[in-house]
């Protein structure tokens, strides 16, 4: 990396790997559409580090990308509202700052990398011209220089010939580069966190493994915390350090990522954990978890899994259940391991 | 791109040639004879029109006066009026008026129309963009005689802010205003709608989120990204415009009494003068012509995603 | 205001984009019922009730003026001039909204004027349809070097400005009837919608149930007519409607030169025309027939409006 970039590095206040940077508290966010009003996010609570890789699982509709717009500062509003819960970025409520501050953070300490890249990217404007904005705008550089920047972003992200393709559009571009040029736009100015949601769902198999590379080299490299929402529970055991799984809009069970998947805490874990296609299970049936996800519009009353949970039981259906502190056979703390279940217990030890 | 020019240029040939045909036997068919016209109700001399017959190249058949017409045009001859002026005269005093107007009526139409349909896409379903709504459709449905009187009536005559018509002889840039106001008014209607579809869509692109993401401050997500993708379906739109406005703005033009394009061909046509209309109309389709040219290019550098071969 | 018709339907917002994917593929399905949700969801549009109740409204007094008034629109009674003002409270009456220069009853005259605009406007709409939709149809099913010939056609013609053209033609004649404006206008307008129509068809053609009526020994006629029509129709319908309270607006326009309709025919650009030497002294004179003109425009292109949200629905 030349020069340029490491001075910028040097000169910023990083946090210190370890340190909390983003803690989510009590979440809630609904949208009132012509149907009624959807709770998309009821009560989301998670947390990463500087230098961590938090995965975010769950089914498509569960309240993943919806919370990562809350974050950024992005959800549309209306209809989208946010009804209560912090954001503390850095020990800061982001909620309670202005307009002007929030704008401040985004691209510059908390960026995002989105789906699809191909209609994330403003298709009438050069990827030289959307990368070089970054430094234009936040950093006031020339037009000469921001390009410079952009290249060297660009060659970063090992895109080839980056001098020449400065000037190219995004639809000039393949899959798996237009998610590096995403990539680049995100890491510009080495933000302290990255927010990824499902960068690769939309690649071939071969280039989601060498997109993920890049990106958690890159996030070792600068030290970046990283939420990873995904459906992908292959690549969270290759990257993530701890996992926050969600059905209906909540957290249902947290813990570090080895812990869950050796001992789920939480009977929609156990299902999706079930389901995964695995070698030495070949020629067996693969596991679904029956029934359908909830309607957001009328979740059901007391714990939202259990019209399809199998160990549901009446408590179940009146009560909703607290993210509990798990713990071992012995009462001690497990650190780091929750679950929304009024039988974790049995589930983890049973 | 070069290529591409070259093609559509030479593609134009035929389209000219066959609207130039058109137009020339819709024009010579006009009844009545012009000639004879000349000398009022008086009965004419019969050696006399004969003679101003030969000298306008009207004694022939009506296909030998074509190849003539055809012929002479691409020397630059438009021909001559019955009162023995040059047609290229005659266009040549005309076209400059209407080309002021024609272009004031367009920057009228562009700055205000995008401007207020940026607004009401920016807040789609609220009260200005209901009104915006409402009232570029009742404007859309006034026919442009109506307008033209209301809006003489109210600014020239009661409130006094502008003339109510043109001097013929010193117009000023001024005197313009109105009828230009007037000339773009059913546009101006159809771009703000144009505009305020084209911006509500645009807003929900994935791409406006990104731009929000980076952390851009509004004016910059608006003006660089929103705005430029949104001038799009706009464009296409204005280009067929400006041929249209220029297309004889017969009515406005007469409503505030403006010596241009319009003026020349209502009485021309009133007249019957055949060559004067046909000259009028072939520097129009021209105008036409290249108007949608220029919009098929300017498409291409909007939008890098077409490219012309 | 050179070319009424085209900028009714500009190119951006009426104008159907050639790919319609899956709209077309949804109406291949079931192409039959595709009118009947129309009409379904039509008929819960506000925005529709009042322009097809405006609408119905008009073609009464195009049918029956006699129903709405009993005075002789062409009756003229000198002691009734201009300065005879509009009596508000005599409804229905001869001097409802008061009397012209030649002191014919405005109301009654506004009443029969319908009927020139109604019979332009549905005239050249259906002549236009069909006409330009034969073309158009020809042209994109046959592709080739009919299309091209069509095409560069329709092109020339395109060239010509609408109301400049009209002029032209009507110039010619001597006397000129409601048929004269209708024959003038539907030479220069069927241009547009052969475009629509070939671009339609064209996408039309490519899909899938076309190509199995073929392999299935399907005549010409029988594909053209039978398959690719009803699902081709539909943007033409759109534009057609939206083009008529354009066409409307053209009459009105070309009376209002003196070179349109001409008495005794009574038309409300003839009216206009002549209430704007009094506008100061009278301005209820060109206030009545300038408002049922705008009205009717109006309601015309309020009815397109709705029946292109309810045929398709992408183009909201
Ligand atoms: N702008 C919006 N308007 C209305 N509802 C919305 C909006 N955005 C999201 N929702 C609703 O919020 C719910 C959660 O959506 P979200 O996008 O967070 O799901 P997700 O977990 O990211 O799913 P996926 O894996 O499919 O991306 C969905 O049911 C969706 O319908
Ligand atoms: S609380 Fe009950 S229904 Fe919910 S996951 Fe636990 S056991 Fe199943
Ligand atoms: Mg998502």
């Amino acid at each position: 990396m030349t020069t340029a970039l490491e001075k910028t590095t040097a000169a910023k206040d990083r946090p210190v790997p370890g340190t909390p940077l983003l803690e989510v508290r009590d979440l809630h966010v609904e949208f009132k559409t012509r149907d009624g009003v959807a709770k998309a996010v009821n009560g989301v609570n998670y947390s990463v580090a500087a230098g961590e890789t938090l995965a975010v699982l769950g089914e498509s509709g569960s309240g993943k990308s919806v919370t990562a717009q809350t974050i950024m500062g992005i959800l549309d509003m209306p209809p989208g509202r946010i009804t209560s819960g912090e954001i503390l970025f850095r020990g800061q409520d982001m909620l309670k700052m202005s307009g002007e501050e929030r704008r401040k953070i985004r691209g510059r300490k908390i960026a995002m990398i989105f789906q699809d890249a191909l209609s994330s990217l403003n298709p009438v404007l050069s990827v030289g011209y959307q990368l070089g904005e970054m430094f234009r705008v936040h950093q006031g550089l020339s037009k000469k220089e921001a390009k410079a920047k952009a290249i060297e972003l660009m060659d970063r992200v090992r895109i080839p010939a980056a001098a020449q393709r400065v000037n190219d559009y995004p639809h000039q571009f393949s899959g798996g580069m237009r998610q590096r040029i995403m990539i680049a736009m995100a890491l510009a100015l080495e933000p302290d966190l990255i927010i990824a949601d499902e960068p690769t769902t939309a690649l071939d198999v071969t280039v989601q493994a060498q997109v993920m590379d890049l990106l958690a080299e890159l996030q070792a490299e600068y030290h970046m915390g990283l939420i990873l929402i995904t459906h992908d529970l292959g690549v969270v055991a290759d990257v993530a350090d701890k996992i926050a799984v969600m059905y209906a809009g909540r957290i249902v069970e947290t813990a570090p990522v080895h812990d869950l998947y050796a001992n789920p805490a939480h009977p929609y874990t156990e299902g999706l954990l079930r389901s995964i296609p695995r070698l030495d299970q070949k020629g067996e049936e693969l596991y679904a978890i029956k029934g359908l996800p909830p309607n957001l519009y009328k979740v059901p009353a007391g714990c939202a899994f259990n019209p399809r949970c199998d160990a549901a039981t009446d408590l179940c259906r009146t009560e909703s259940p607290a993210l509990h502190q798990v713990t071992d056979r012995d009462g001690a703390e497990l650190a780091g391991r929750k679950s929304a279940c009024h039988f974790w217990k049995e589930t983890l030890h049973g | 791109m070069g290529r591409y020019v070259a093609r559509r240029l030479l593609q134009m040939i035929p389209v000219f040639l066959g609207t130039v045909t058109i137009i020339f036997f819709m024009t010579r068919m006009l009844p009545g004879d012009p000639a004879a016209a000349m000398w009022g109700d008086k009965a004419a001399d019969p050696a006399q029109l004969a003679a101003f017959k030969h000298q306008m190249g009207l004694d022939v058949s009506k296909w030998q006066q074509y190849l003539n017409y055809m012929g002479d045009l691409f020397t630059g001859d438009f021909g001559t009026t019955m009162g023995g002026r040059k047609v290229t005269d005659v266009i040549g005093e005309a076209f400059p008026v209407t080309i002021q107007l024609a272009l004031l009526a367009f920057a009228f139409e562009l700055v205000v129309g995008v401007a207020i349909g940026l607004f009401a896409g920016l807040r789609r379903g609220k009260a200005f963009d209901k009104s915006t709504l409402v009232l570029t459709l009742l404007l859309i449905s006034i026919p442009v005689p109506v307008l033209g009187f209301i809006f003489q009536n109210v600014f020239a005559i009661q409130l006094g802010w502008v003339k109510p018509t043109v001097q013929a002889q010193h117009m000023t840039f001024d005197q313009l205003i109105l009828p230009a106001v007037v000339l773009g008014s059913i546009s101006l209607a159809y771009v703000a709608r144009l505009t305020r579809t084209s911006i509500a869509e645009n807003l929900k692109a994935d791409y406006m989120r990104t731009a929000v993401a980076k952390g851009l401050p509004r004016r910059k997500v608006i003006g660089t990204h929103l705005l430029r993708n949104s001038m799009i379906p706009v464009v296409t739109f204005l280009g067929t415009d400006l041929g249209a406005l220029m297309g004889g703005a017969i009515v406005t033009e007469g409503i505030f009494n403006v010596q241009g394009v319009g003026n020349a061909l209502y009485h021309a046509i009133g007249r019957s003068e055949g060559a004067t209309v046909s000259g009028f109309v072939v520097v129009l389709v021209l105008v036409f012509l290249f108007a949608s040219l220029l919009v098929d290019l300017l498409y291409a550098v909007l939008d890098p995603r077409i490219r012309y071969a | 205001m050179p070319d009424m018709i085209e900028k009714t339907a500009p190119a951006g917002e009426n104008a159907i984009p050639a790919q319609r994917g899956t709209a077309a593929e949804a109406k291949a399905e079931k192409p039959r019922s595709l009118g009947l949700d129309a009409w379904h969801d039509l008929r819960k549009r506000p925005v529709f009730v009042i322009s097809a109740v405006l609408i119905v409204l008009l073609v009464l007094f195009a049918i029956a003026p006699s129903l709405f008034t009993s005075v002789d629109p062409r009756a003229g009674d000198l002691r009734n001039h201009y300065l005879t003002k509009p009596n508000y409270l005599h409804f229905f009456q001869g001097d409802w909204f008061g009397y012209d220069g030649q002191g014919r009853s405005i109301y009654a005259r506004m009443i029969y004027g319908a009927r020139a605009s109604v019979v332009v406007g549905i005239c050249v709409t259906a002549g236009v349809t069909v006409l330009g939709g034969l073309l158009g149809m020809i042209a994109g099913y046959y592709g080739g070097w009919v299309d091209t010939i069509v095409s560069r056609f329709t092109d020339m013609v395109f060239g010509i400005p609408l109301l400049l053209g009209a002029l032209v033609i009507l110039n010619a004649f001597q006397v000129r009837t409601v048929w004269s404006v209708v024959f003038a206008l539907v030479v220069l307008g069927w241009t547009q919608m052969t475009r629509v129509m070939r671009g339609s068809v064209i996408t039309v053609k490519q899909s899938d149930y076309v190509t199995a009526a073929k392999a299935l020994g399907a005549g010409t006629g029988r594909i053209m007519f039978k398959h690719i029509l009803p699902n081709a129709i539909a943007p033409v319908i759109v534009v057609a409607t939206i083009a008529l309270g354009g066409y409307i607006a053209t009459e009105a326009t070309l009376s209002f030169l003196g070179i349109g309709l001409q008495d005794p025919t009574i038309s409300w650009g003839i009216d206009i025309n002549s209430a704007q030497k009094v506008i100061r002294q009278a301005p209820f004179a060109l206030f009545f027939p300038a408002g049922m003109l705008s009205v009717t425009v109006l309601a015309f292109i309020m009815l397109g409006d709705a029946v292109r949200d309810a045929l398709d629905p992408k183009l909201r």
